[in-house]
């Protein structure tokens, strides 16, 4: 079983089209990764679907970083 | 041609949805067709089964937001993803602007306007991660060129098209297109009430010298749904008989 990190990391990858290893935990989804702002909805629907969470557009908004979103579901784990 | 998708059609019991829904089926899509009561619902499963061809009616009241969801989700266990969204669903309040009631005035934009913003915004999800997908609003002439005691109704119309351009530049990158197809006069129960004489003037000012077939929308509507249509989007196709030009 992998890492909250690690499967976060790899969704990110898998949705940005990007390389795993040059997503780092500061990276920022648009400013470092080339996210536009639907990429980063996606983004958050797919967090949803791995982690089996459903996470609110208000929520959503504040996750602009990979370790963003590893702190949002560390903090939302059932 | 449309084997394996799922198309959803709102407002399918009869005239121009009902003819929406039986061309979609035959090009081999699965069919959803929505009525706002069980009749319209049974009639729908009823002209589906006799043309031995594939899909259901349901009951749907588009204004009911938990009604829209509980169908989505419905259809996507039972069918799949909605790949094809024909927003034909609408009603008319006419009065003359000085007389419209506010009632009037807020259930043709609840029903022609925002229910198509709550369906399309619906299946949205399922689209983005198909990377594909279709949204086709049936909108009409009048909200074109403009229809006196239609203020309401030629307002939503508008809204719709210009709320389908909005779509098509936001769900462009995903492969998901959203058009619409605008009918003129067709014979429908909707222009039957209308007056003689009205009909009479109306169809001076149509070229093609008669009222349209609910057929004629459907195989436009067909169109935009096909492959063919890949690369066509934010756009508004007139059936009009030439009633107005661009």
């Amino acid at each position: 079983m992998s890492s909250i990190e690690e499967r976060v990391k790899k969704i990110v990858a898998e949705q940005l089209g990007v390389n795993e290893a040059d997503i780092k935990n500061e990276s920022s989804f648009v400013d470092d990764l080339g996210a536009d702002s639907l990429d980063t909805v996606e983004l958050v629907m797919a967090l949803e679907e791995e982690f089996e969470c459903e996470i609110p557009d208000e929520d959503a908004e504040k996750i602009t970083t990979v370790q963003q979103a590893i702190d949002y579901v560390l903090a939302h784990q059932k | 041609m449309l084997n394996g998708k799922v198309a959803l059609v709102t407002g399918a019991s009869r005239g121009i949805g009902q003819a929406i829904a039986l061309e979609l089926a035959r090009l081999g899509a699965t069919v959803v067709g929505t009525a706002t009561s069980e009749e319209g619902a049974a009639r729908i499963s009823a002209y589906l089964g006799v043309a031995g061809l594939k899909g259901e009616g349901a009951v749907l009241e588009v204004r009911d937001a938990a009604q829209v969801d509980a169908l989505l989700a419905q259809i996507e266990k039972t069918h799949g993803a909605v790949a094809i969204l024909v927003n034909n669903a609408g009603i008319t309040r006419d009065n003359l602007a000085m007389r419209m009631k506010d009632e009037e005035w807020e259930a043709v934009i609840d029903t022609n306007l925002k229910a198509v913003f709550r369906l399309s915004k619906a299946v949205m999800r399922g689209m983005m991660k198909a990377r594909s997908g279709r949204i086709i609003n049936v909108t009409s002439v009048v909200g074109h060129s403009g229809n006196p005691g239609q203020a309401n109704y030629c307002a939503a119309k508008a809204g719709v098209a210009g709320m389908s351009r909005a779509l098509a530049r936001e769900l462009g990158s995903r492969n998901i297109t959203v058009n619409c197809v605008a009918p003129g006069m067709i014979e429908t129960d909707m222009t039957q009430g209308l007056d003689d004489k009205l009909k009479e003037a109306m169809l001076a000012s149509i070229p093609l010298g008669r009222l349209g077939a609910p057929q004629d929308v459907a195989a436009a509507v067909a169109f935009l749904a096909s492959p063919a249509a890949a690369y066509i989007t934010g756009t508004t196709i007139h059936v009009n008989g030439g009633m107005l030009m661009e």
